[in-house]
């Protein structure tokens, strides 16, 4: 899939992903490899805008599990389409009850779910299992399952095995801690907040028309936030949106007006604008 | 020796030594590591680190641990830097340009030459060796904040709105420098008496695993750092034992409801849904001098989980009680003053500064025995050291009669309970009392012993 880790990093770059050394180097490991990829880090850092780059540069499709309190193996894995067997049996054929169970399950009356999707694609595939920590622990070991030796058993049709194993990343906030067993599947990557430098890059690049010096300025104001104790740090994310909103504001410079006025657009809890506002000196907010 | 089996030795005695930090690292994972190193090769020592990392370690809170041990198994270089050592002066002239500049290449290889340079101390290999402190001391980085500042404020550095931000960024990349300094004295330190033991004696362990007594201001920043990260995995723990304890008795009705459907005969036995009340938590707190880090971590991490329960009430001594609980709701934004101001708020000594166990339990036992009933547990935190004062064992008990729970978190290693003046054979012979030195086993306790 890539030659070198300096391949990833300028392949990435070229659909608009900068990658840090780690991170670079821990894609080109995990094709290397042939190992899931864990990635966990703070809500923001460019963990699932990652897989999405790589899918790109790949020429591969994107599979996505979206996880959330709740997902089942139904949604996951596979699920019968009840409402067209019920149609297909009462429709009757005239024959015998073998013939038509044989027949309602069979491929027709399958919905394959984001897990199955990707073992069985002939394609090559990424597949993004985002936010897995907000799965119940429950979907873990089918995770597991399935990661461990990319098949999966439907009864009624049998064993499906990867002709052609995805490239899978798994995404965390680390709201959970996911459990050994699935994390020992995986090669690990910790995305934090990014360099002076990277960031500045990041900032450039999504948004474009933004002077360079109030770039500069912008992320050593984010860098100085995050040096603080609050409750919620801003993240690549709320730096590109204050970046947005500085150059819609036509602003062309920081000063304390307009960063009293948009501290709202990094902070997310009051509190946190107070405090910031006084460790930064800003007049009453 | 081939180059090949040096590399294998190497990698064998790297992951030896995490394990030996309490990493673990499968056989798996170590094939997996020499699987990274043959596809990445050693001369981009970066790399090495990056994709020794994705392959042996599963947590964000090794890494640390894990830069340190690799910087001495895979140093930056061998032996003394070249060229002759640079005097004092030309260092600190050279480290105010690099800082200004900010210039992390130019700061490490600085790192290096001073460390050379001041930190060498004794002659003979037995004895001598190589000090980041005395370097730092030496070299003193922190005096140049001023003139780094102004230089760059000459230069233009310093103006527009985050020119005030100016100041904490040098002070930033002075604190960087220092930890640079410190990795560099230990490679030295290392070549001199064996990496093996430098990587068990030298490296500081992961923040989890440090005593609580012995823990330094950094080390108790650090920790307060985990609080959420360690309230949202014991929520997720107590949440299972609480569907754990919710589960388990039948409710006969509904299961015999639910069988009318197949003739009465009850096939699927419904499962009574209980919703108790939350329970309730009651915290006694020494913040006396040396107990007062594992106090606070301990307040932090219970306040970060009050939603866990109905109510929380803490209450803080040394030599007298008083209610800190409005504190602590308004004092989680600014953990690193919570100390400070739960000492500057509340009454907490009398005629003298040093803890008395016995005047502070009977005091709660008397002014606050209403916030005990039957549905609270309730903590004692403190190393039950009395400075020779009655340990007042009555007014425990009497707390312990009240409640349904009173356990007893003492910091200190189980086997210095008794000696000197500790109470705590006395206390424990009333209360569950438990070790609970670091934040890892505090982690581990309070998942256990919490109430559901
Ligand atoms: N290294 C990066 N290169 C380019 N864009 C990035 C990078 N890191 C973050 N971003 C941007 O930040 C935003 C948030 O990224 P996202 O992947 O949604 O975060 P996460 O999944 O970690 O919560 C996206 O708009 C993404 O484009
Ligand atoms: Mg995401």
């Amino acid at each position: 899939m890539f030659t070198s880790v300096d391949d990833v990093s300028a392949r990435l770059a070229e659909t608009g992903y900068l990658a840090s050394p780690a991170v670079a180097t821990t894609v080109f490991l995990a094709a290397r490899l042939g190992k899931p990829l864990l990635v966990e880090g703070p809500a923001g850092v460019g963990k699932t805008e990652l897989a999405k780059a790589v899918a790109e540069v790949a020429g591969a499709r994107l599979v996505r599990l979206q996880c959330y309190e709740g997902v089942d193996e139904a949604r996951a894995l596979y699920e019968w389409n009840h409402a067209k067997q019920l149609l297909r049996i009462s429709a009757g054929r005239g024959e015998s009850w073998d013939e038509t169970r044989d027949d309602i399950f069979s491929e027709e009356f399958l919905l394959p779910r984001p897990l199955l999707t990707a073992i069985r694609g002939e394609e090559p595939t990424v597949l993004l299992i985002d936010e897995t920590d907000k799965a119940d622990v429950e979907m873990e070991g089918l995770l597991l399952e399935v990661l461990s030796d990319f098949q999966v058993t439907v009864p009624e049709l049998g064993t499906v095995t990867a002709t052609r194993r995805p490239f899978v990343v798994l995404t965390s906030n680390a709201g959970r801690e996911l459990s050994e067993a699935l994390r020992r599947r995986c090669l690990f990557l910790h995305i934090g907040f990014p360099e002076e430098e990277l960031e500045r890059r990041i900032v450039r690049l999504k948004v474009p028309g933004l002077d360079e010096t109030l770039a500069t300025s912008v992320v050593r104001v984010v860098g100085a936030l995050r040096a603080m104790d609050l409750r919620k740090l801003p993240s690549v994310a709320e730096t590109i949106d204050w970046a947005r909103t500085l150059l819609a504001l036509g602003a062309d410079t920081l000063d304390e007006t307009v960063v009293r006025d948009t501290l709202g657009v990094l902070l997310k809890h009051q509190d946190d604008v107070l405090k910031a506002a006084a460790k930064l000196d800003l007049d009453a907010v | 020796m081939t180059a090949g089996s040096d590399v294998a030795a190497r990698l064998a005695g790297f992951v030896a030594a995490l394990r030996a930090h309490g990493v673990r690292v499968g056989t798996a994972e170590t094939v997996d590591a020499a699987r990274a190193v043959e596809a990445l090769g050693l001369a981009d020592r970066a790399l090495l680190r990056e994709g020794l990392a994705a392959t042996l370690l599963h947590t964000t809170g090794q890494r640390q641990l894990f830069d340190a041990v690799f910087d001495l198994y895979f140093p930056r270089a061998v032996g003394a830097p070249d060229g002759e050592p640079a005097g004092r002066e030309e260092l600190r002239d050279r480290l105010a340009a690099a800082l200004a500049a900010n210039d992390t290449a130019v700061l490490g290889r600085l790192a290096v030459e001073a460390v050379d340079a001041l930190g060498g101390y004794g002659s003979s290999p037995g004895s001598g060796g190589w000090s980041s402190y005395q370097t730092l001391e030496r070299l003193r980085p922190q005096t140049l904040l001023a003139q780094v500042r102004d230089d760059m404020r000459a230069r233009g550095g310093g103006a527009g709105f985050a020119g005030r931000l100016l100041e904490e960024e040098i002070r930033r990349r002075i604190e960087e420098f220092r930890g640079q300094v410190a990795a560099e004295a230990r490679r030295r330190v290392a070549e001199r008496r064996g990496r093996d033991e430098i990587a068990r004696r030298a490296v500081a362990t992961t923040a989890d695993r440090v005593d609580f007594l012995y823990a330094g201001k950094d080390r108790l920043a650090e920790l307060r750092r985990t609080v959420q990260p360690l309230a949202r995995k014991l929520a997720t723990r107590l949440a299972a034992r609480r569907r754990r304890a919710a589960r388990g008795t039948i409710d006969l009705r509904r299961t015999l409801r639910g069988s009318l459907s197949t003739g009465g005969v009850p096939v699927r036995p419904v499962l009574r849904r209980r919703r108790p009340a939350r329970p309730e938590l009651v915290l006694l707190c020494d913040v006396s001098g040396s107990v007062a880090g594992f106090s606070d971590f301990t307040m932090l991490l219970v306040q970060a989980l009050h939603d866990q329960f109905s109510k929380v009430r803490v209450f803080a001594f040394v030599n007298r009680i008083d209610e800190v609980t409005g504190l602590l709701t308004h004092g989680v934004a600014d953990a690193e003053g919570l100390s400070g101001r739960i000492r500057a708020e509340a009454r907490l000594t009398g005629w003298h500064g040093s803890s008395d166990y016995g005047v502070a339990l009977g005091e709660f036992a008397e002014r606050y025995g209403a916030a005990v009933g039957p549905r609270t547990t309730v903590f004692v935190l403190g190393d039950a050291r009395t400075n020779m004062a009655d340990p007042n064992l009555p007014a425990l008990k009497r707390i312990a009669a009240q409640a349904r729970r009173v356990y007893w978190l003492n910091p200190e290693p189980r086997a210095q309970w008794g000696t000197g003046d500790s109470a705590a054979p006395e206390y424990a012979g009333l209360v569950e009392m438990h070790e609970c030195r670091t934040a890892r086993q505090l982690g581990a306790l309070v998942g256990r012993l919490l109430p559901v």
